[in-house]
């Protein structure tokens, strides 16, 4: 990444947005190329995202996975850590959520299960963090390669145990049991519908506020608490922080584990919220997307909420396609995932030269101005 | 135990063919990675190729024209990369991730567009594939000479000539990477590209080319899965094989003839897979065959932690080259 001379406006807001703006772009021409109308598909994901009945319920529903998973890669990001493993980390926190769940419910309270529940994702994604972020600190590991690897271990893992000890009995498909009654969040149309809201069905729950919370949380931790700044200070160059005697390896630890956790808590939201057993493949590449919500949401928790909501609403106005046209599907979600990558991440300053020419030019004229 | 030992001659055999776009992929890791580069879009690459080739050869019903293509796509996804990473300095991983992505989109995409058939090309008829070329004189060798006859037989016939070229792009990268100024300067560039910059060659140039030989393997990897091996294009046909053979890259420690072997082991253990679901031994009960595919991601975090051997990599790689002035 490189120093920019740009106003700080420019760089939070114009950069993202013309980055944005690109990979649209890009994306209309595609759909143009084969045959369709760029511009009725938009609108068609726009109204399947907010307009119809429930797709606003949809849309947050996915905002809240790509919170955790953008979460997870931004903490990271801070210490320079490039954690790819939010696949992984998400699917093993569904495992700790499998675990509690199966073998607590029914003997303790069904409200003190759920909160074990939520910890357990926790603990699981923090140690599928915990161990590529000691790889790297204490045996030199590069951590893109460790959490690609650790992904593909994870699932391996989850077919072994979903498709053997843990597979439900009497059933073909490789999942668990379902909890015990009880053992679940709240979703919002129930709670509405009891308050005499109708608000159309969706499978948005209480995993909602909890992602806000752990944005609140991830703000305070990095830049109002000592261990942020000394994330961002290993980060920022680690040979500085440790003559400041922060021990750059044990902030890497850490970092990894507080990312794992964090992409581990995606499973609160789709286990604990909607599917009440564990599955195979729940994670459907959130992980992935989480880290073009945190390119997009420049490592801050605020732009990543902005970022995640972009994501969601692609993403349910993505399955809308899949009713109203013959030729584009979820897929095209996919693509212009990636060419958001490509455009914010890969070619995030590929405007920079331009934009420093007019806006650095402006301030030049303006100069004489205020003599 | 002449049923085993045939046995085992038939694991070797898928071995090889497994283990085909493995060596294709590690061997285009290497010249990337050696210039400096990381490439985890390997995946992507082969990938977009496997759509390519398999479109091509439905429409023109030549393989062969149909591997020009993929080779042509995957070496512009190549460019994006080094546009990506070369001229704007991006990082990197990103933007090897962006294309992994952009393709498993865009495969589909197109396909549906052109075919109707859910992502899928059409089954391509055995003319428009690569197939298995049968070596001369095998029943007579079978019958004639003991045990290499049979070898000759099971293992060796029957391969389709991409299997060969893979093999083959082996002894090529050796020499190239080892016995050529291209290669000397190559593992320069990755290593110190202050250095190749004072002696006044671009590194510019020098990682350009390096990608586009990546892009080139990469091609035939994708060719090999949708128009040797398989019959058709099938939606995310890949199915990790890219960052297996990242692995093996690895594993054998950014080295060609290493690397072939990894991607050797790493298509054994795939190919046992497949064999020992349900089968028991003695001491160790039943085997896993969803943990024992898990086995080569396992082994190459074992190795890069130090715990076989050190491992260094390039190293420049990942480091974007800015010109002094």
């Amino acid at each position: 990444m490189q120093a920019s001379r740009l106003p700080r406006y420019v760089d939070i807001c114009v950069i993202p947005i013309l980055n944005l703006l690109t990979a649209l772009f890009v994306a209309g021409i595609i759909i143009a190329i084969i045959g369709e109308n760029p511009f009725t598909a938009l609108s068609v994901m726009l109204k399947g995202a907010f307009v119809y009945k429930g797709g606003l319920g949809y849309t947050l529903f996915y905002t809240t996975n790509f919170i955790f998973t953008g979460l997870a890669v931004a903490v990271a990001f801070h210490a320079m850590l490039f954690n790819i493993g939010g696949e992984g980390q998400a699917a093993m926190g569904g495992l700790g959520i499998g675990l509690v769940a199966l073998s607590l419910g029914g003997i303790l309270p069904v409200l003190v299960v759920i909160a074990l529940a939520i910890l357990g994702s926790a603990l699981f994604g923090a140690i599928w963090g915990f161990i590529p972020g000691y790889l790297q600190a204490k045996r030199g590991s590069h951590i893109v390669i460790t959490t690609i690897m650790f992904n593909f271990i994870a699932s391996a893992i989850m077919v072994w145990l979903l498709a053997g000890m843990l597979m439900a009995p009497n059933q073909m498909s490789p999942e668990t049991i379902s909890f015990q009654n009880g053992v679940m969040l709240w979703q919002f149309h129930d709670i509405l519908n009891r308050l005499g809201f109708d608000i159309g069905r969706s499978p948005l729950n209480l995993s909602f506020v909890l992602a806000l919370i752990c944005c609140f949380l991830v703000w305070l931790l990095i830049w109002r608490t000592h261990l942020g700044y000394r994330i961002r200070a290993t980060g920022f160059s680690p040979k500085a922080s440790t003559y400041a005697g922060y021990q750059p390896e044990t902030i890497i630890i850490i970092t990894m584990a507080i990312s794992g956790a964090l992409a581990g808590m995606m499973a609160v939201n789709e286990i604990l919220g909607v599917q009440h057993r564990v599955i195979l493949n729940f994670t459907s590449g959130y992980g992935f997307t989480g880290i073009a919500v945190a390119l997009m949401g420049r490592n801050h928790p605020l732009g990543i909420i902005f970022a995640s909501l972009l994501f969601g609403a692609l993403f349910q106005g993505g399955a809308e396609l899949d009713f109203e046209f013959q030729t584009i599907t979820r897929d095209m979600v996919v693509m212009i995932q990636g060419l958001i990558i490509l455009f914010s991440g890969a070619l995030a300053y590929m405007f920079n030269p331009m934009l420093e020419k007019l806006f650095l030019n402006e301030e030049r004229l303006k100069e004489p101005n205020n003599d | 135990m002449t049923d085993f030992w045939f046995q085992f001659l038939l694991a070797l055999d898928s071995t090889l063919r497994v283990a085909t776009p493995l060596i294709f992929c590690a061997m285009a890791g290497i010249f990337s990675e050696r210039s400096g580069i990381i490439d985890i879009s390997l995946e992507g690459k082969m990938l977009m190729a496997a759509f390519v080739a398999a479109a091509t050869a439905y429409a023109t019903g030549s393989p062969w024209i149909g591997a020009i293509a993929a080779i042509i796509v995957s070496i512009l996804a190549s460019l994006i990369h080094g546009f990506a990473c070369i001229i704007h300095r991006g990082n990197q991983v990103i933007s090897g991730l962006a294309i992994n992505i952009l393709a498993s989109g865009l495969t589909v995409i197109i396909g549906i567009a052109l075919f109707r058939q859910g992502g899928q090309t059409p089954t391509l008829p055995r003319t428009s594939r690569f197939n298995s070329l049968e070596l001369p004189f095998v029943d007579f060798m079978e019958q004639n000479v003991p045990i290499f006859g049979i070898i000759y037989k099971e293992l060796l016939s029957d391969h389709n000539i991409l299997v060969w070229a893979a093999l083959a792009s082996v002894g090529v990268t050796f020499y190239i990477l080892f016995k050529t100024t291209f290669g000397l300067r190559l593992r320069a560039v990755g290593e110190k590209p202050e250095a190749i910059d004072s002696a006044g060659i671009s590194v510019t140039r020098m990682r350009f080319q390096a990608i586009i030989i990546a892009g080139i393997l990469c091609g035939l990897a994708g060719v090999y899965l949708s128009t040797a091996t398989g019959a058709g294009f099938v939606k995310e046909m890949t199915a990790g094989k890219g960052y297996i053979a990242l692995a093996a890259m690895i594993f054998g420690k950014w080295r060609p003839v290493p690397a072939l072997f990894a991607c050797l082991l790493f298509g054994f253990l795939e190919a046992v897979a497949a064999r020992v679901q349900g089968v028991e031994i003695m001491l160790i009960g039943e085997i896993s065959s969803d943990l024992l595919i898990a086995l080569p991601y396992l082994l190459t975090v074992i190795l890069l932690a130090g715990f076989i051997g050190g491992v260094t990599p390039p190293r420049a790689i990942g480091q974007p080259y800015i010109k002094e002035r």
